[in-house]
């Protein structure tokens, strides 16, 4: 196992803003790694800088040992744009080619349209595809060059289930053909279905870097409300990660009320619900804090 | 692969996006030609005249050339530095340079199919005249006078959002046409105005095709200035090149 591209306490301010702030991260050859965090956490920017397009404020980023500002080191690497920005005029078949034509050990069009459902579409202009078909050529594009490392940014957004899933199987096909992958997301389910590392940023840091499911069980988050007289004895109970009025952030549900029960506390309106991954990312920032 | 065989490959697709809206180059290849019709042709004392129409149907070739390369340039590359698909070009692995010449082939050659038109009705309604080496030698100098232009225009696409690039290339590409003697030939200007035509592109690229043309005197001012504006220009368009994260908002 080599490591593919290292990330050496960079930061990357915008003006007053920080997107990124002090990370360290280094991305091995073989695995597929899940960069999941709320819209904002710094993920678009630290994918921008790994692909040469931000420079960062500090710290230093490296791809293939080298600076990925120099075009020769993005030989092996394969990106997405984020949105679906393809060139309207352009037929399906000339986008590919184009940005094949860059890469010395490039993939046939045929043979890269057959595996993204794109055979049907070679001849069509961009502008007249649908929303799945295009995120379905952005992402082949990615693939075209034959990379070792493929950054994917955000690359199911807006898609269908159906299309999802079928987006999902081609990107395990091209891991499991030797690709490193790279993908962010928002939505737990995607990583879910498709990393075995999770990295989980908020606020520009990294909050978790772990197996997928030690990241699972650490946002697997409930949130207790009740009301109570007195709220500050509630919140010093064993397993509370986090309160705020009369919200309770709780690793373990079951035995938080256990001990609720047994302290003798007062309380009424009780209610116990799984928390969303906005809310888990939020208990995880706190713990990090 | 080569950068100039990259850079082809850019200027073929660049190429392929831009006439696939037909009307986008019509407004390139008649543009120049009606202003040759309306500001040459009409005026008896120039364009009966061999000299002096030899002279207007160059001064509209570097109009039209520099014209075209200023907006094409700027506004083109603007415009794609608002939308996405650029900065995912920059995320291969081809060097800053091979996007900067891709563009100068693809709309160098468009300004150069402008020419065509003008140079049939320059050659069939008024008394210009030229030999097919004159015609050769020509056009060459037009192609080399207009690198100026096309840094210009790269340069004002990559330092500035879209609405200030038009703001900022009519400004000056009126500037550089007046005070480069391509409406009203320079043999017409008060000195001061003269002693500052030397020293703008425009003005050179006039002088060098005029001398391409007809022969003569080449004055040094003319192609030192010419080699000078040409890299100072490309220094500056790649340094803007590699500064630019796409565009910017505060």
């Amino acid at each position: 196992m080599s490591t593919l591209a290292r990330l050496d306490g960079v930061s990357r301010s915008y003006g007053a803003v920080t997107a990124v702030d002090n990370v360290t991260l280094e991305i091995n050859s073989g695995e597929i790694l899940g960069l999941l965090g709320p819209n904002g956490a710094g993920k678009t920017t630290l994918i921008s800088m790994l692909l040469g397009l931000r420079r960062p404020t500090s710290g230093r980023v490296q791809i293939f040992g080298s600076s990925p500002v120099d075009a020769a080191s993005r030989r092996f690497i394969g990106s997405t744009p984020q949105e679906t920005a393809l060139p309207e005029t352009l037929r399906v078949g000339e986008v590919i080619d184009f940005v094949g034509s860059h890469f010395a050990e490039r993939a046939s069009t045929g043979a890269l349209a057959e595996e993204f459902g794109l055979t049907d579409l070679l001849r069509r202009q961009t502008g007249a595809l649908s929303g799945g078909q295009k995120r379905r050529l952005s992402v082949a594009l990615a693939f075209v060059g034959n990379p070792k490392l493929v950054l994917l940014d955000e690359p199911t957004t807006g898609l269908d289930v159906d299309a999802r899933r079928t987006l999902w199987d081609a990107l395990r096909r091209q891991h499991n053909a030797g690709a490193t992958v790279v993908v962010t997301s928002h939505y737990l389910e995607e990583i879910e279905a498709l990393a075995e590392r999770v990295v989980v940023m908020g606020q520009g840091r990294v909050l978790a870097d772990d197996s997928l499911q030690g990241v699972l069980d650490r946002v697997g988050v409930r949130i207790v409300r009740l009301d109570s007289p007195d709220p500050i004895a509630v919140a010093a109970l064993p397993g509370v990660v986090r309160h705020d009025s009369g919200t309770y952030f709780v690793n373990d549900s079951d035995a938080f009320l256990v001990e609720l029960v047994r302290s003798g506390l007062a309380f009424r309106d009780l209610t116990v619900r799984g928390a969303s991954l906005e809310e888990a990312f939020l208990a995880l920032t706190e713990v990090a804090a | 692969m080569s950068v100039l065989t990259l850079s082809a490959v850019h200027a073929k697709y660049t190429l392929l996006e831009t006439i696939r809206i037909p009307i986008s180059i019509i407004g390139t290849l008649v543009f120049p030609t009606l202003s040759l019709l309306f500001f040459v042709v009409p005026q008896a004392s120039i364009s009966q005249d061999p000299l002096y129409a030899t002279q207007a149907v160059i001064s509209m070739s570097v109009f039209s050339v520099m014209v075209g390369n200023l907006f094409s340039f700027g506004l083109g590359i603007a415009e794609s530095r608002a939308k996405p698909w650029e900065p995912y070009l920059r995320t291969l692995p081809a060097p800053g340079i091979v996007r900067v010449l891709g563009h100068i082939l693809s709309t160098g050659l468009m300004s150069l199919l402008a020419l065509v038109p003008l140079l049939l009705v320059g050659g069939l309604l008024t008394a210009a005249t030229a030999t097919p080496a004159q015609l050769v030698f020509g056009l060459l100098a037009v192609a080399v006078a207009s690198l100026p232009f096309a840094l210009l225009g790269i340069c004002v696409g990559y330092s500035m959002s879209m609405k200030a690039a038009i703001a900022v290339i009519q400004v000056t590409f009126f500037a550089l046409a007046f005070g480069g003697g391509l409406f009203l030939p320079p043999i017409l200007f008060p000195d001061w105005l003269n002693a500052i035509s030397q020293f703008l592109p425009s003005r050179m690229a006039r002088d060098f095709v005029i001398w391409a043309v007809e022969g003569g005197e080449l004055a040094p001012l003319t192609w030192i200035g010419l080699a000078a504006w040409t890299i100072g220009l490309l220094a500056l368009a790649l340094v803007l090149f590699r500064r630019d994260e796409g565009r910017r908002y505060r």
